[in-house]
């Protein structure tokens, strides 16, 4: 049987996938000089560059969904069932997620950049790894069938652990390294258990034709007793929920991020915290909203419930912390539960709520990453010349760099939620209203609570920030060009969906749409 | 047509706090003429808006801009100005104005001679002192401020409200957090924690208005009358909204981080803290929770109003009870909200009308003390009322005269601004709106009158303990006479910043006190030393001495005088501007 494959689709991929292989052959065939760090950091930003091109360029031929690695319509039983089992679709969902992860890549390869150039961290190996996550990344949210989902997210954790342990002789980074990978071992091997029940009840690995089984309008081939389905499928829907769970640090399953963040070099904080995370509400949203919408009794009372204890647990837990990677960790797990709310009531009033709904989810997850990267940025900055990167570091920042020091005094504003960092603010109201029609009342009540606790650190540090300076002398070092490029994008970025939130919007409503 | 006014005011300070953040240092020396530039060109903006202002309908709104911003919110950016936001707006302007003219006093002189730097940091921070501390970033702040203020009154969407509402938050929290005095940290963080709080509270009321009507449009929502929305749900988004506003207002039970940022905050920041700040709490009530949510309104009414009371009565015992001048004038701020909210809580055109009237006349009176406090507390280096002892009338007679004329204007004597607000927010709950229990509102009327009578009280007292009584040294402790015939400065600074002496100072001036005035001369700094011999001989200061009011003050000060006797002789000019908003906006109650 010969396959059709649309290459203009897999493209950005492929293309991230192959100049992942060019690095790695550059990396051992060119002498080992300064020069050749910079070449492959700039050789790894034109494959991204050039991925995020065939994105927009997919999105400029904008049409229906497209899809590829169908199952033939002979196999399919017939050429109306054939357009539904498609592996790879590229829709306007795909298309934005698609774009963030690679936006954000820039970023994190132009912190990369930075942070390699101190030196003691191999480059080549940093830059395959990296684009190996992107290339899971990317092709994630075109995933509609499980295998490929399950496939797509080891992409991305996989090469994590690694880059978590690049910082060699550094115990830290080790055991950050160790702990990130039992956890995920875990979480993937629950989730596969999860994956696997449903697949027994359905027989099916495809998401639209889960979604068929399971919102009773195909019989289910699995369930042989009587006319509904199994108890099993709660057990699935329940361990495949946990699984992504993991993946986006929900409480019960949030205790790896700080100890991670910490260990982990500052772009790989960042990594894991946006690109990593964006991957992560990608396939939850797929797996629950397309595939399971049927089982939305099920699943949608525990996301609620996890949301909510999420953002309290990351808050309450942010509030003690006296290292800026810490706070920024719990700070976006707490983020993770505002990105889950709007999806426990996607299905709670019905399909015609469900755009609406992770359209929030996903305008929430744009803004977020815009300024979670440019408070990064800067945190990478700092981290050159404070080595233990402790909030009273951040004394006086304002004063002595006014750049960096502004550009995080605006993003932490950002992250409260608080004018002038409308982009928060706009972010937290759509995911409130998107919570108030549906119905669910108290998470937005939880919500708001939440939101005042987390006022409270971001505004200390902020505070902190124009707090006069201790006695820490002016540092000599001069961050690279790099570094200002990083900070710059991210902030412009951060102040663009300030000024205007709606193209955040319109971005994410094309992809609910689609 | 006359749109671009409204998006000129907020839009000159925002512009002037930009430019700021441009790196070019060359802005450095005229700095403090800087934000006096920018302050006057928006204070001119809105005179002219007084000036173009169709007073023959006050209750439209005018000078209208509405464009669409966030389509995917429903979020428009809507501005306008009708009779009960005009005088607000111009108010703002003009304080925000006072208070650069204020702070580039003792710009010329980066320090007053005779204060030694080492009490700096005990003390407050004069103004001078200010601006030589990061002056680039108390202007952009102030400017930044005014953005934020002017836009609240402006706003005419529940969203854009609610942006404008926090945009002050962050330069007030810096300006008590930076400039503030000793105990700014924790005055700050409690300021920023209580009114976030209100206001994420106030944002779920706001949304959940949205989700009923569909609508963010303030205009359109008045307009309806809370037709669409179910009576439960007006009452819980009224008590929402309500409790944002009454955090920032402050309300009686929400009031506690009021008199905490107020002693802390430098004189800018307590004036545009009582003078604007705490007014937009109050025009949330008239703008939005009463007109947008009428049976919501009706239902919390009766609350609204004991929670009003007991604010009266509870502010005027805490200021009868406070040895801290700044203190005391934020407590007098919790008792005359409190009029201002009895008068919202009658749901009568009098009682709005007089809240409304109290509203603006309390953003001069107390603007005016705290200006005052101010002073006082650059002079002296404290604001307890013992320590600054008696005699201001004797030893710096002007000063001490623009003190009791704000005093007693705050206490409402009649021909003073301060009398008809209050007069008519009682006389408004003497015959309530119909639906409203009206002996309770009676109760509340005599209840409030007898605060009226304790705010006479305690102004009266401190009054007698700060003006009035003999010039005595700040310094003499009883116990010992004023023997020493070395009195150098120096000394009498230390002294008086001692915390614990003050308090064996009580208010009768006892056998302790130096039984001749020579003494008394030989002990004060010697520029007070030259003012008292020449005070008794008559009114040739010669020079003018460093204690006594300067020009620059003068200058700040005079306006809010001006308007104060003027409002308080002419109440109808006010009245006549909010009289026609306020009958539409009661449309369906009276």
């Amino acid at each position: 049987m010969i396959q059709q494959i649309d290459y203009f689709l897999i493209a950005p991929p492929l293309v991230l996938a192959l100049t992942a292989g060019l690095v790695l052959l550059l990396d051992a065939f060119l002498p080992a000089r300064p020069r050749t760090k910079t070449g492959l950091g700039l050789l790894t930003l034109g494959g991204v560059l050039l991925a995020l091109g065939f994105v927009v360029a997919q999105a400029v031929a904008a049409g229906p969904a497209r899809s590829t690695f169908c199952v033939p319509p002979h196999l399919a039983g017939g050429p109306g069932r054939s357009a539904a089992l498609c592996s790879y679709v590229v829709d306007g969902f795909t298309l934005a997620f698609a774009g963030l992860v690679l936006v954000a890549a820039v970023v994190v390869v132009l912190m990369s950049m930075t942070e390699l150039a101190a030196g003691a961290i191999p480059v080549g190996e940093w830059h395959f790894l990296l684009l190996c996550t992107l290339v899971g990344a990317v092709t994630l949210p075109a995933s509609r069938d499980l295998i490929m989902l399950v496939v797509a997210l080891e992409l991305v954790s996989l090469p994590i652990f690694a880059l978590t342990a690049m910082k060699r002789y550094d115990g830290r980074s080790s055991e950050a390294a160790v702990k990130l990978f039992v956890v995920s071992v875990v979480s993937t091997a629950v989730m596969l258990f999860g994956v696997s029940l449903l697949y027994g009840i359905a027989g099916s690995v495809y998401l639209s034709r889960l979604a068929a089984v399971f919102a009773g309008q195909a019989a289910a081939p699995g369930a042989v007793s009587g006319p509904g389905l199994p108890a099993v499928v709660t057990v699935g829907v329940v361990l495949v929920v946990a699984g992504f769970a993991f993946k986006i640090a929900a409480v019960p399953f949030h205790s790896w991020a700080a100890d991670v963040y910490q260990g982990a070099p500052v772009p790989v904080a960042a990594l894991l915290s946006v690109v990593s995370k964006a991957a992560g509400f990608a396939g939850l949203i797929l797996v629950l909203v397309t595939g399971l919408s049927g089982q939305a009794a099920t699943w949608a009372p525990i996301v609620a419930i996890v949301s909510a204890l999420t953002m309290t647990a990351g808050n309450l837990l942010a509030m003690r912390q006296r290292s800026a990677v810490r706070l920024l960790a719990w700070s976006s797990v707490a983020q993770s539960g505002y990105i889950l709310a709007p999806l426990a009531v996607a299905a709670a009033s019905g399909p015609a709520n469900a755009p609406g709904a992770v359209g929030a989810s996903m305008a929430y997850l744009v803004i977020y990453a815009a300024m979670n990267l440019g408070a990064f940025a800067v945190v990478m900055l700092v981290s050159r010349t404070a080595a233990r990167n402790e909030l009273d570091d951040y004394r006086g920042l304002a004063l002595r760099r006014p750049a960096a020091g502004l550009t995080l005094a605006f993003c932490l504003v950002c992250l409260a939620g608080l004018p002038p960092g409308l982009a928060g603010l706009f972010a937290k109201v759509f995911v409130f209203r998107e919570i108030v029609q549906g119905g669910a009342g108290w998470l937005a009540v939880v919500m708001a609570v939440n939101t005042v606790i987390g006022l409270y650190y971001y505004a200390v540090w902020t505070a902190r920030l124009f707090a006069p300076a201790g006695a820490a002398a002016p540092s000599p070092y001069r961050p690279p060009v790099t570094a200002w490029l990083a900070v710059g994008l991210a902030l412009a970025a951060a102040v663009l969906f300030s000024i205007a939130p709606q193209l955040a919007f319109d971005l994410t409503s094309l992809s609910a749409s689609g | 047509m006359m749109g671009w006014i409204s998006v000129a005011l907020p839009a000159v300070p925002l512009l002037g706090a930009l430019l700021l953040l441009l790196p070019p240092r060359t802005l450095r020396a005229p700095l403090g003429t800087y934000g006096l530039i920018f302050s006057g060109v928006t204070l001119a903006l809105s005179l002219l808006l007084l000036a173009t202002f169709d007073y023959g309908a006050a209750a439209r709104m005018q000078f209208e801009v509405d464009r669409p911003w966030v389509p995917g919110l429903g979020l428009r950016f809507h501005l306008g100005v009708d009779g009960i936001s005009l005088p607000l707006v111009v108010l703002t302007a003009l304080l925000t104005f006072l208070c650069f003219v204020h702070l580039s006093r003792g710009r010329t002189p980066p320090r007053t001679p005779r204060e030694p730097a080492a009490t700096q940091p005990s003390g407050g921070r004069a103004g001078g002192a200010l601006m030589s501390a990061r002056p680039r970033a108390l202007v952009f702040t102030l400017l930044v401020l005014e953005v934020g203020m002017i836009g609240t009154f402006l706003a005419l969407d529940l969203l854009l409200f609610f942006v404008f509402f926090e945009i002050v938050l962050i330069p007030m929290y810096f300006l008590i957090g930076i400039w503030g005095g000793a105990g700014r940290r924790p005055a700050s963080i409690k300021f920023i924690l209580y009114t976030l709080l209100g206001s994420v509270v106030m944002l779920l009321g706001l949304l959940l208005v949205w989700a009923q009507t569909g609508t963010l449009d303030i205009v359109a929502l008045s307009a309806s009358h809370g037709a669409g929305m179910a009576r439960s749900v007006q009452i819980l988004a009224f008590v929402a909204i309500g409790i944002g506003l009454a955090v920032k207002t402050p309300m009686w039970p929400l009031h506690t981080w009021l008199p905490d940022a107020h002693t802390e905050a430098p004189t800018a920041g307590s004036v545009l803290l009582a003078g604007v700040l705490l007014k937009m709490g109050t025009y949330g009530f008239a703008r939005i929770a009463i007109p947008v949510l009428p049976e919501g309104a009706a239902a919390v009414a009766p609350w609204l109003g004991a929670f009003a009371v007991v604010g009266i009565v509870y502010g005027a015992l805490a200021c009868l009870a406070q040895r801290d001048l700044k203190r005391m004038i934020a407590y007098s701020s919790v008792g005359h909200m409190g009029f201002v909210l009895l008068g919202f809580a009658t749901l009568t055109p009098v009682g709005i009308n007089g809240a409304l009237f109290a509203n603006v006349a309390h953003g001069l009176i107390t603007g005016l003390l705290f200006f005052l406090a101010g002073a006082l507390k650059d002079r002296f280096h404290t604001s307890e009322m013992p320590a600054l002892g008696g005699g201001l009338l004797a030893r710096m007679p002007r000063l001490g005269s623009v003190l009791t004329f704000a005093s007693i204007a705050s206490l409402g004597l009649p021909g003073l601004a301060g009398f008809w607000g209050e007069m008519l927010a009682l006389f408004g709950a003497f015959q309530p709106a119909n639906g409203l229990p009206r002996g309770l509102f009676l109760t509340y009327m005599v209840i409030g009158g007898l605060g009226a009578v304790l705010t006479a009280a305690y102004f009266l007292v401190m009054l007698s303990r700060v003006t009035h009584g003999r010039p005595r040294p700040l310094t003499t402790p009883s116990p010992t006479p004023g023997e020493s015939p070395a009195g150098d400065a120096a000394a009498a600074v230390d002294d008086r910043l001692i915390p614990g002496t003050p308090d064996e100072r009580p208010v009768a001036p006892l056998g302790g006190t130096p039984a001749h005035p020579s003494a008394t001369a030989t002990l004060a700094p010697s520029p007070a030393d030259n003012r008292l011999e020449s005070q008794p001989a008559g009114q040739d200061p010669g020079k003018e001495a460093p204690g006594d009011i300067s020009s620059r003050e003068l200058l700040a000060w005079t306006p809010l005088v001006i308007l104060i006797l003027l409002f308080g002789l002419w109440p109808g000019l006010l009245l006549s501007l909010t009289t026609p908003p306020v009958q539409t906006l009661l449309g369906v109650l009276s």
